[in-house]
């Protein structure tokens, strides 16, 4: 689960990692109330949303008086912020961070996540703060210095030493940012996160290492250990129909194309989407209705197909396991009548009692294209494009 | 005739009396595997058949912990069944009461009990399969996890995957083709998981009874990529291959916990390109895996007979035709 930068600064403070003071801001009073409330003379107005990139996007800017400041926010909120993650639509700002001016000196990247190759931690460092990893991890990777952490023994001292070495930090700024990795790691594993992003992690001119920017992704399979967390949801931040999804339990991921989809399981219903594309279409979403698909699951899964007005045909691909052919068929058939779906359905299911399905389908005086495989499925949905 | 389990497999359930363990056990149970042992902390000493729901073909004795189980009716394989929260303790449990092989069912564990439960693993000498994963079977013999048994067929190809309903779609095309498996291995969806492609391939190329491997891969990770370098260096049995989620989005989880592309990193199109480059006849579709592998055997029999001394051509064609025997 993501949140915004300004809630992962609250829970970093919480833990002893350094970061500007700064206050949230939801209007432009609020904003001009939260910059006299700092006090000083340089504010940074950052807008809030759940994507990188920002400061090119014209959503980060400096302000030197506090009649600038409300100039920038009454420009970034409610602005449609454009950004390399956000595709070509943008984003709705509607919070603000306001912040104190750093003095900075050099700017830093920290990221921790899980090496899944290694299954352990890692603790990356960069001196090349303020870019993007992944490019400097492309074109530089020897800039990249890792430590990997055990899990009996954990991050230790000396570890941060080597990191805070092979930033070049000495003096003051050795003490504090060795300091700083040690909190932050705490930080990590006592919030069950699956990623930590500091980018850029500053040196000002006092010597003092800083957080100027936090992104804190939470491992959505330990948030039932930290309600308090699983309560910083911004369901502004989220597809409207991947929230009605969730709602009844299904895992949906709305896209761009014009087949809708319904599979069991998350591996077919992948498959069934490349499937899907290779047959000419484009897929619309991914849409895993798991292990106890019924005529319920079936129902909702299809008002959120067809509540996307791109999808001209759904392709529903379900293999039987413990999951009885029969029992979908009729839901499939109950949720068809009483949805009224006017678009071609392709129909797949197999395992078992597939033959019994097959006629429930054939006799249910509703067109389904029934399709005997997974090529034929392919098949169908082309022809079922072309009509 | 297979790998990691079979006929004498003796398997012990942890969370037997659970609704998820008592429906498994009593699809196991009637497979044929030898269930030995449930686990459900405070009711050992208890026989236990099934609820009102799955009656077991026959009781099962519970004990309080898996080393009971073990020291009693001496298990020596485990299948957790017990939820997330409580998962990673059962599987040190397990590992710690000496069981060899640890199936772990269980989806949604968080990364932070995983990370020490690989580790404590490796340490005793234990092997995990999952967490996150539809278990193993061994065809005819051994059914450990909760795939439905009827699609498969006893026979020489050894399966991998990091799917469930995948892996039943690729299972089946092969049984509908008339081609049996050895083994076949859900190894899960998750960023860490005990058992990798690599071990797995490892394991089916080291087994005489498996002629083919069939690799089933998805987005996230570079799982994938390991097992091709290892299979390019090593492994001279065809290797069928696909990867699911080409057409997933950058940032999205796809269902599973690690089916993600992170950075730009574990595309479909990355994992195929190499999985292709080492020599592995990757699909572009998985409604093709069944006649790729069919394919695939055709080719490496008639290499054999043709290329083998008139001798050994008998003992190809005698292979062959056991193969086809089993198909009734």
């Amino acid at each position: 689960m993501k949140i915004h930068e300004y809630q992962a600064k609250e829970i970093l403070r919480k833990y002893n990692v350094p970061v500007p003071r700064g206050e949230v801001a939801f209007t432009v009073d609020e904003a001009v109330a939260g910059a006299k409330k700092l006090g000083g003379n340089v504010w940074v107005v950052k807008a809030q949303i759940h994507a990188g990139g920002r400061g090119k996007g014209g959503g980060v800017k400096v302000a030197k008086s506090i009649d600038e400041v409300k100039q920038y926010a009454k420009q970034i909120l409610g602005m449609q912020l454009i950004t390399h993650q956000t595709g070509p639509e943008g984003r709705l700002v509607k919070r603000l961070l306001i912040e104190e001016g750093a003095n900075i000196e050099r700017e830093l990247y920290v990221g921790i996540t899980l090496d899944r190759a290694k299954s352990m931690n890692v603790v990356m460092v960069s001196t090349e703060g303020g870019m993007e990893i992944e490019k400097v991890a492309e074109e530089h990777p020897e800039k990249i210095v890792k430590e990997h952490i055990s899990p009996t023994i954990g991050f230790q001292s000396y570890q941060a030493r080597k990191l805070a070495f092979a930033l070049g930090l000495t003096g003051d700024a050795f003490k504090n940012g060795v300091k700083f990795l040690l909190a932050l790691y705490k930080a990590y594993e006592a919030t069950d996160s699956s990623l930590f992003e500091i980018n850029p992690l500053v040196v000002t001119k006092e010597g003092n290492v800083i957080a100027l920017d936090a992104k804190v992704n939470f491992d959505d399979n330990a948030l039932y250990r930290h309600p308090e967390y699983a309560a910083l949801r911004d369901l502004d931040e989220e597809e409207p129909l991947e929230i009605e999804a969730s709602k009844s339990n299904l895992n949906y991921v709305k896209l761009d194309g014009n087949v809708g989809c319904m599979v069991n399981g998350a591996g077919l219903a992948m498959g069934t989407m490349d499937i899907i594309k290779l047959a000419g279409g484009e897929p619309a979403n991914f849409l895993d209705v798991g292990g106890g698909a019924n005529a319920q699951t079936v129902e909702s899964g299809f008002k959120i197909i067809l509540a996307d007005k791109n999808v001209k045909a759904i392709l529903i691909n379900i293999f039987g396991g413990i999951v009885r052919c029969d029992r979908v068929a009729n839901g499939v058939v109950e949720a068809a009548k009483k949805v009224q779906v006017k678009i071609p359905i392709v129909v797949r299911l197999a395992g078992t009692n597939a033959d019994l399905a097959g006629d429930i389908l054939k006799n249910s005086g509703l067109k389904f294209l029934v399709a005997e495989n997974l090529k034929d499925a392919a098949e169908k949905v082309t022809s079922a494009l072309a009509a | 005739m297979s790998v990691l389990v079979n006929k004498k497999t003796r398997l012990v359930v942890q969370g037997i009396t659970g609704s998820e363990g008592t429906f498994h056990t009593s699809q196991m149970l009637a497979y044929g595997t030898n269930v030995v042992a449930g686990v459900t902390p405070g009711k050992g000493g208890t026989s236990y058949k099934g609820n009102e729901k799955d009656q077991f073909q026959r009781a099962v004795s519970v004990f309080n912990t898996v080393a009971d189980a073990v020291k009693e009716e001496g298990a020596d394989t485990s299948i957790i069944f017990v939820p997330a929260a409580f998962a990673a303790d059962a599987i040190m449990e397990a590992a710690d009461a000496g069981i060899k092989l640890v199936i772990c069912i269980t989806e949604g564990i968080p990364v932070k009990d995983m990370v020490p439960v690989y580790e404590y693993i490796k340490q005793k000498g234990s092997r995990l399969i999952g967490p996150n994963c539809p278990g193993i079977i061994t065809p005819g013999e051994c059914k450990i996890g909760i795939m439905p048994g009827f699609i498969h067929k006893p026979g020489r190809v050894g399966l991998v995957s990091r799917s469930g309903t995948l892996t039943y779609e690729a299972v089946w095309q092969l049984t509908e083709r008339g081609i049996g498996q050895s083994t076949c291995i859900g190894i899960g969806g998750d960023p860490i998981i005990g058992t990798r492609f690599i071990d797995a391939v490892k394991l089916f190329n080291e087994d005489p009874k498996t002629d083919a491997i069939i690799m089933i891969g998805e987005i996230g990770g570079s799982a994938e990529e390991e097992a091709a370098e290892y299979i390019k260096k090593n492994v001279k049995k065809p290797v069928v291959g696909f990867i699911a989620g080409r057409t997933a989005p950058p940032g999205r989880r796809m269902g599973h916990a690690g089916a993600i592309i992170s950075g730009g990193k574990g595309t479909a199109a990355e994992k195929m390109k190499t999985m292709q480059e080492c020599g592995i006849i990757v699909c572009e579709s998985p409604a093709l895996l069944g006649e790729t592998m069919k394919n695939a055997l055709e080719k490496k029999y008639k290499a054999t007979s043709s290329t083998k001394k008139s001798t050994k051509k008998k003992t190809v064609k005698a292979k062959k035709s056991s193969v086809k025997k089993k198909k009734k």
